[in-house]
């Protein structure tokens, strides 16, 4: 193979790499939700999912969180297109609507740990923290990762396997939109239905 | 203090005569081998050729080396077990107290599955793997060697539970309330807890990497029916591995975060629910007992038709049998707690689906007789492991489907019936599988054979041991022995028990043998040498290779067309490779950062374990630091030109 196709292949065996991950990762929260979808009506004597939840707030986070896909999608083209001063916009703004999700979700976690609606409270609260927690987390270890793309771009420049390294990141950031859209219908909206 | 070192205290320190028996031995007998890599100036070897390694055939042989040492220490518990519930019966006497009885199973069954199998398990993967599709390493060789060292760190939390601090009393799935802190609030569990999460996310991320190598990197030609059948059962196991390990971590995660922060998944108040918790972890259990066994079945599959000259019987079937026991692995898990009370309809379908499982076991059982049927077969050590393996797993199998009906389940839930079962099925398949897997494979790690007659005699011994071990637990059963007792009142069941014991003694000679056979073949290694690279006239790629297999493994790439290409190529003759045929080849660079991520969960492990959060986050930082100095490489890989290659592999065929 000559140096082209080995790029090719190395590209192809971390794209294969990253889905099968992904794959876990969608394990990992589905184990999660089998376990909240079970605990969930088992809150100990303390608040239900509808008296807890309120969906205009967590409409508002869920906007937040897909424009933030809806710019990384942006800045994936961006790149494709060779515009990095576009790219560079678009990502900063991608960081930005994720920051400010994760703190709507801290928030949202400080004020019920303060009414006493901690995870130790019952089982549906150690459930609802984790599943959501996890998700944050993911969303936490994403800043990270798009900040040392940004930093690595800043250092090294051209040089710089960006389109590589930023198209799993893509896809990353993505699948933790589908997760949030389970976490809001089953967890919010099913929450303050049933 | 107590922000600087948790919870650590000297009372922790064993108490009891045999505890600290080994608590004394075990850090002397690591001082005596460290000293002795000192001594024989060492060090520098050891970490630019072992510990930084991204060479898939060294890494697996770590992985065999801590598997053997495991397999030695989940010996002795057995040893201990049997021991004492030989001597255990009415007006007998107690060898150690309840507490350490417990321990002791709970560290046999964790050691044995997780760190003898599944090290036993990557060690063969490694090894064979990326030989048999024609690839130079695995798809991933920086993260092969991280999971390697993910799992080295739990196997050091678990034997560092012997020296300070006790182990898990919780058997070796943990079963809460009883792992929960309201019960258990030592150390113990948590050992448990935190050595199974890293290494088990080191197997999770090996079973990404496997799976991404067989399917991105086999030779030019090789389709997936073209695949070795030991590739096809690795290639399931890998998608085993990735849809079910993800709930070990969630169920032990869960587990963790009860114990860690209060919480209530499974503790008894406050809604927890603990039969969350065995639903989860049998979710992944039960695949996990085909991640182990299937593997063996593709071990047995290339020997067989090696030592039998023929091609194997009924390829297609054997890939159908495997991707059919994939399926319904993932819907059997509620028989191992038909009592929980799920009703007849729940347990009638789960039932069914066990004994379906029989069926494409049995077929691959078949396909083995017919392909041995009017061959030429050769003894070899490996075939009458398959002998042994052919009878053991076959009864394992009926008793099997004997537990799978419900109504019978019922009277022999948890008693020492099952114990035989699953041992039937373990030892009888995995087991025998892995051991002639590595004498197998080998001559081609290391260019010389094993020694027959001992290997032999092993087998012989592993087998007469299991017997007397094990069919007398399926009476006990019968007879109401439930299992996980250290003491018993009824003097009928002292015989079944003795003849137990005894047969647990031929298994631990069938053991020093194996080690034996090692140590005698190292020894004798200049009349045992492999000159030829087949020294089993085999039919796949790895013995195309010369012995010791290069650590390039192929000088020229090879091209397939059909299954057994190498079978067929020698029946045509194998011409010499021409002086033009040779091309640069291009290899990972050591790395030393996946031995320090390992190192520091190790840390981290340690530091959850006795509550010492300020360490907690420096081992975690250094993780996340670690992985981002990685991610920042580019250049992971270096060439050998083409020239270079013609002389190394002139000089390997010499």
């Amino acid at each position: 193979m000559n140096e082209a196709e080995l790029t090719a292949h190395k590209h192809d065996k971390a794209q294969l790499g990253f889905w099968a991950y992904l794959m876990t990762d969608c394990m990992l929260f589905a184990s999660l939700f089998a376990t909240y979808m079970i605990l969930r009506n088992n809150t100990n004597g303390g608040p239900a999912a509808h008296e807890l939840f309120s969906l205009g707030f967590i409409l508002v986070s869920t906007i937040i969180l897909l424009t933030s896909s809806y710019m990384c999608g942006l800045a994936n083209l961006a790149l494709h297109h060779n515009r990095r001063k576009e790219f560079v916009v678009y990502l900063g703004a991608t960081m930005l609507l994720g920051a400010a999700f994760l703190g709507l979700e801290l928030y949202e976690f400080g004020h019920m740990i303060a009414e006493g609606h901690g995870p130790d409270a019952s089982a549906f609260l150690s459930a609802f923290f984790t599943l959501v927690g996890l998700h944050g987390a993911h969303i936490a270890i994403g800043l990270l990762w798009a900040g040392v793309l940004v930093w690595a771009l800043y250092r090294q420049g051209s040089n710089f396997d960006i389109k590589r390294k930023f198209g799993l990141f893509a896809i990353y950031w993505h699948f933790l939109d589908v997760v949030w859209i389970f976490i809001f219908t089953i967890v919010y909206a099913m929450g303050v239905a049933l | 203090m107590e922000w600087l070192i948790g919870r650590l205290d000297w009372s922790y320190l064993p108490s009891d005569p045999v505890t600290i028996g080994a608590a004394i031995g075990m850090p002397l007998v690591l001082l005596f081998i460290l000293g002795a890599i000192t001594y024989f100036k060492k060090w520098k070897y050891l970490w630019t050729e072992w510990i930084t390694t991204t060479d898939a055939k060294k890494i697996g042989t770590m992985y065999a080396i801590v598997a053997i040492v495991m397999l030695l220490r989940g010996g002795a518990d057995a040893l201990m077990l049997r021991a004492a519930t030989a001597v255990g019966g009415p007006g007998g006497t107690k060898l150690f107290d309840a507490d350490t009885f417990q321990q002791v199973f709970t560290a046999h069954g964790t050691i044995m599955i997780f760190f003898v199998a599944m090290g036993l398990m990557f060690a063969l993967f490694n090894w064979a793997v990326p030989l048999m599709i024609g690839a130079r390493d695995v798809a991933f060789p920086f993260l092969n060697s991280m999971s390697f060292w993910l799992f080295f760190a739990g196997m050091i939390l678990i034997n560092t539970s012997l020296i300070f601090g006790g182990f898990s009393n919780g058997g070796w799935l943990g079963y809460p309330p009883l792992t929960e802190l309201q019960y258990n609030p030592g150390p113990g569990v948590d050992y448990w807890l935190w050595s199974l999460q890293i290494a088990g996310i080191g197997s999770l991320l090996s079973g990404v990497n496997f799976f991404a190598t067989i399917v991105k990197c086999r030779a030019k030609g090789m389709t997936f029916m073209k695949m070795p059948i030991f590739v096809w059962s690795v290639f399931v196991t890998t998608v085993l591995i990735m849809i079910s390990f993800p709930m070990l971590t969630a169920s032990l995660g869960l587990l963790g975060l009860d114990r860690l922060a209060g919480m209530h998944f499974f503790t008894s108040d406050a809604g927890g629910n603990p039969m969350m918790y065995i639903n989860l972890i049998w979710a992944w259990g039960h695949p996990e007992v085909y991640i182990l066994v299937m593997p063996a079945f593709g071990i047995f599959s290339e020997v067989v038709a090696t030592f039998s000259r023929k091609r194997l019987f009924g390829y297609k079937t054997m890939v159908w049998a495997l991707m059919a026991i994939m399926f319904f692995s993932f819907i059997v898990w509620q028989h191992h707690f038909f009592t929980m009370g799920a009703g007849a309809n729940v347990n009638a379908f789960f039932g069914i689906m066990t004994m379906v499982i029989a069926i494409p076991t049995g077929v691959k059982l078949f396909n083995w007789l017919f392909t041995m049927y009017r061959g030429r077969i050769k003894f070899s050590v490996p075939m009458v492991w398959f002998m042994c393996f052919a009878v053991t797993f076959t009864i394992g199998g009926v008793t099997g489907v004997l537990l799978s009906i419900p109504a019978i389940d019922f009277q022999v839930h948890n008693t020492m019936f099952l114990v035989a079962h699953f041992h039937n099925v373990i030892i009888g398949g995995v087991v025998f599988g892995y051991l002639a897997g590595l004498v197998y494979w080998f001559p081609k790690i290391f260019g010389f054979r094993l020694h027959e007659a001992l290997g032999r005699w092993a087998a012989y011994c592993w087998m007469v041991g299991f017997m007397l071990a094990f069919m007398p637990l399926y009476a006990l059963g019968f007879m109401g022995a439930v299992r996980r007792l250290d003491h018993y009142d009824d003097p009928a069941w002292i015989p079944f028990f003795v003849v137990s014991a005894v047969g647990v003694v031929v298994i631990g000679i069938g053991m020093g043998l194996l080690v034996l056979q090692l140590a005698y073949s190292i020894w004798k290694r200049k009349t045992l040498i492999d000159k030829t690279g087949d020294p089993w006239n085999g039919r796949t790629l790895e013995w195309s290779v010369p012995s010791p297999a290069p650590h390039y493994n192929f000088a020229i790439d090879p091209v397939v067309s059909r299954i057994d290409e190498w079978w067929y190529r020698k029946q045509e003759g194998v011409e010499a490779p021409k002086d033009g045929d040779y091309k640069a080849i291009v290899l990972p660079k050591n790395s030393p950062l996946g031995f320090l991520i390992g190192m520091a969960a190790l840390v981290l492990g340690m530091a959850l374990i006795w509550h010492i959060w300020w360490l907690v986050v420096v081992a975690f930082v250094g993780i996340v630091v670690l992985a981002i100095i990685r991610s920042m490489d580019d250049f992971t890989e270096h060439v050998i030109p083409a020239s270079e290659v013609m002389r190394m592999d002139k000089e390997a065929r010499a």
